[in-house]
């Protein structure tokens, strides 16, 4: 096993740990934004979808570049715009989050 | 390691520092907002240096150019378009959609890096293979899996389990062909070889969802869920990626956890619910015969007037209240309510609705404060003290028979609700849930059914309170 194949697998199995550690501590309530916040992390795929554009050199990998750019691309902005929308729906008492909201903007 | 590429590496670890923190920031609604902006943060950071990488390194052409942008447009609107204009009803499949997507990009990278290294003719080595099949094969599975997912919770395909003579035949044969096609990749690489894994595992995500029912969507989503993380983890190993990789595991844990929680709260094992749901999937048309005898019907005056001089009131939600779209009504009943001076919490047990959570986002939708919602282990104390258990569209997870075993749904964790001092069902019809079987709750003499659609009972109910005691 090479070097890097293996810190790449520390990597892995570490951040497997901090995420159980992490999540498990989420209250029910909150299950439903978790889920989508987690859908919005693995929008990082992203990255790895413009950087094909980088390697992409004829037809067919100029349409896997497309392809997986709107994929991840939908993934992204789609995933953090109704996570956002989900929790400013959470209010302890009605109308807090509101006013929370006015003194911000 | 240049002095540039040092810095692009130090940005992915913070960003993927501000996953973590996102989703610690996640353990209490009063800062999950702040989680969701500090993740974005993180995000917007990774992109902002892949771009940084990309510009730097010089090797794109312009039609890589275009064809990333144009890619990324499109994605980025058709997101923001659903994400904005979804119901709240509706988030199951619009997270099914984005698990779909997420899976398909991962499954795309691995793809493509493999295609590159074929075609450079210099071999491909073998622990790129053996992450790019996990990537490809998790992420095919995922994205077919999530589309039927997202099919059935839309109601495109029946949310009824379908299964077919010989199916398991039909899946055995599917790994079989992947592991063979596996194992020639290792030692040769071939690209219609690869082809041949990638439809085998389309074809296995297909028919992996299509037996599950509609109630064990929880569970589905969240595996899916895991998947995505997964094969988004896999694609990082791939292109030698740490950021893929980190936030792929933490969105795999994530997965992994909710997976878990709601299989136990069905009291059921994760392998038993992808072989399939209970029994056939004709049960869930089968009416009681003789169906009302021994339930007491009740209407909507005498509901009134049993929840308006109560001082304690748990409501029971369901996927019949999601269904009904009657969340703004409940609310607007416990309001009403409330302002009489009526204690009203509501009892949300794990796997009801579609997905984890689904209950409290709707709740949440039509301005109930999230301390009312509360979790099964904490109500249960308090049914005994209720004056009226008020039930929604809720059936399985509030039948009797659970306790004793011998039962489909045996052992399975419930909302006492049968220890409330008088209890009120809403319901369409005496239709069976999920499980197939009769629920004892209705039997029960401290019972009175409401046989209506929840939106409709529930202003009903309103308006009788308002002019009975208004």
């Amino acid at each position: 096993m090479s070097t890097a194949l293996l810190t790449d697998l520390v990597i892995f199995v570490l951040s497997l740990w901090v995420g159980f550690e992490v999540i498990s501590k989420v209250p029910a309530t909150l299950h439903t934004p978790l889920m989508s916040a987690a859908n919005s992390i693995h929008g990082i795929v992203l990255v790895g979808a413009m950087l094909i554009a980088v390697t992409a050199h004829n037809p067919i990998g100029y349409v896997i570049a497309f392809v997986a750019a709107a994929f991840a691309a939908m993934n992204v902005v789609g995933g953090y715009v109704v996570t956002g929308r989900m929790l400013k729906m959470f209010r302890r008492r009605p109308g807090t989050a509101v006013a929370e909201d006015g003194k911000r903007s | 390691m240049s002095g540039f590429s040092t810095t692009i590496q130090l940005i992915y670890v913070a960003a993927a520092s501000c996953f973590v923190l996102g989703l610690h920031l996640m353990n209490n609604p009063a800062t999950a907002r702040r989680g969701n902006q500090v993740s974005t943060v993180g995000m917007a950071a990774a992109v902002a240096a892949t771009l940084a990488l990309i510009i730097h390194s010089g090797a794109i052409t312009v039609t890589g150019w275009i064809v990333m942008a144009a890619g990324a447009l499109v994605g980025a609107a058709v997101g923001l378009y659903s994400a904005r204009t979804v119901q709240m009803t509706a988030m199951p499949q619009l997270v099914s959609v984005f698990n779909a997507v997420g899976g398909g990009a991962a499954a795309l990278v691995g793809i493509h890096d493999y295609m590159t290294l074929a075609d450079a003719g210099r071999g491909v080595p073998g622990s790129i293979t053996v992450t790019t099949l996990l990537d490809v094969i998790i992420g095919a599975v995922t994205f077919s899996g999530s589309i039927i997912a997202a099919g059935k919770l839309q109601g495109l395909i029946t949310s009824a389990p379908v299964t077919f003579p010989g199916s398991r035949a039909v899946n055995l044969l599917l790994a079989a062909v992947t592991l063979a096609a596996c194992g020639y990749l290792i030692t040769t690489p071939s690209l219609p070889v690869l082809g041949i894994v990638i439809v085998a595992a389309l074809a296995f995500g297909v028919s992996m969802v299509m037996p599950i029912g509609g109630a064990d969507m929880p569970v589905v989503i969240s595996l899916l869920n895991a998947f995505t993380g997964t094969a988004v983890a896999m694609a990082g190993f791939v292109i030698g990626n740490w950021a893929l990789i980190i936030a792929g595991a933490l969105v795999g844990a994530s997965g992994g956890i909710l997976t878990k929680l709601m299989a136990d709260a069905m009291n059921r094992s994760i392998g038993n619910i992808i072989v399939g749901g209970f029994g056939t999937g004709d049960s869930a048309l089968a009416v009681l015969p003789g169906a009302g005898a021994g339930v007491r019907a009740i209407e909507a005056d005498d509901a009134a007037i049993q929840l308006a001089y109560a001082s304690k009131v748990i409501i029971v939600p369901g996927y019949g209240l999601a269904a009904a779209q009657a969340q703004y009504a409940v609310a607007e009943l416990a309001e009403l309510l409330e302002s009489r001076g009526v204690e009203v919490s509501y009892a949300i047990h794990p796997v009801a609705g579609r997905m984890p959570g689904h209950m409290n986002v709707l709740l949440a939708e039509a301005n109930v404060p999230y301390p009312q919602l509360k979790e099964m282990e904490e109500i249960n104390p308090e049914f005994s003290r209720t004056d009226v258990a008020l039930v929604i569209g809720a059936n399985d997870v509030t039948n009797p028979a659970a306790r004793r075993p011998g039962t489909a749904i045996s052992g399975m964790p419930i909302l006492d609700v049968d220890q409330a001092k008088s209890i009120i069902v809403i319901k369409r019809s005496m239709g069976h849930g999920y499980a197939g079987i009769d629920n004892e709750l209705y039997a029960n003499p401290k019972t009175s059914m409401y046989f209506a659609d929840a939106k409709k009972a529930l202003a009903g109910l309103t308006s009788a309170v308002k002019t009975l005691v208004g």
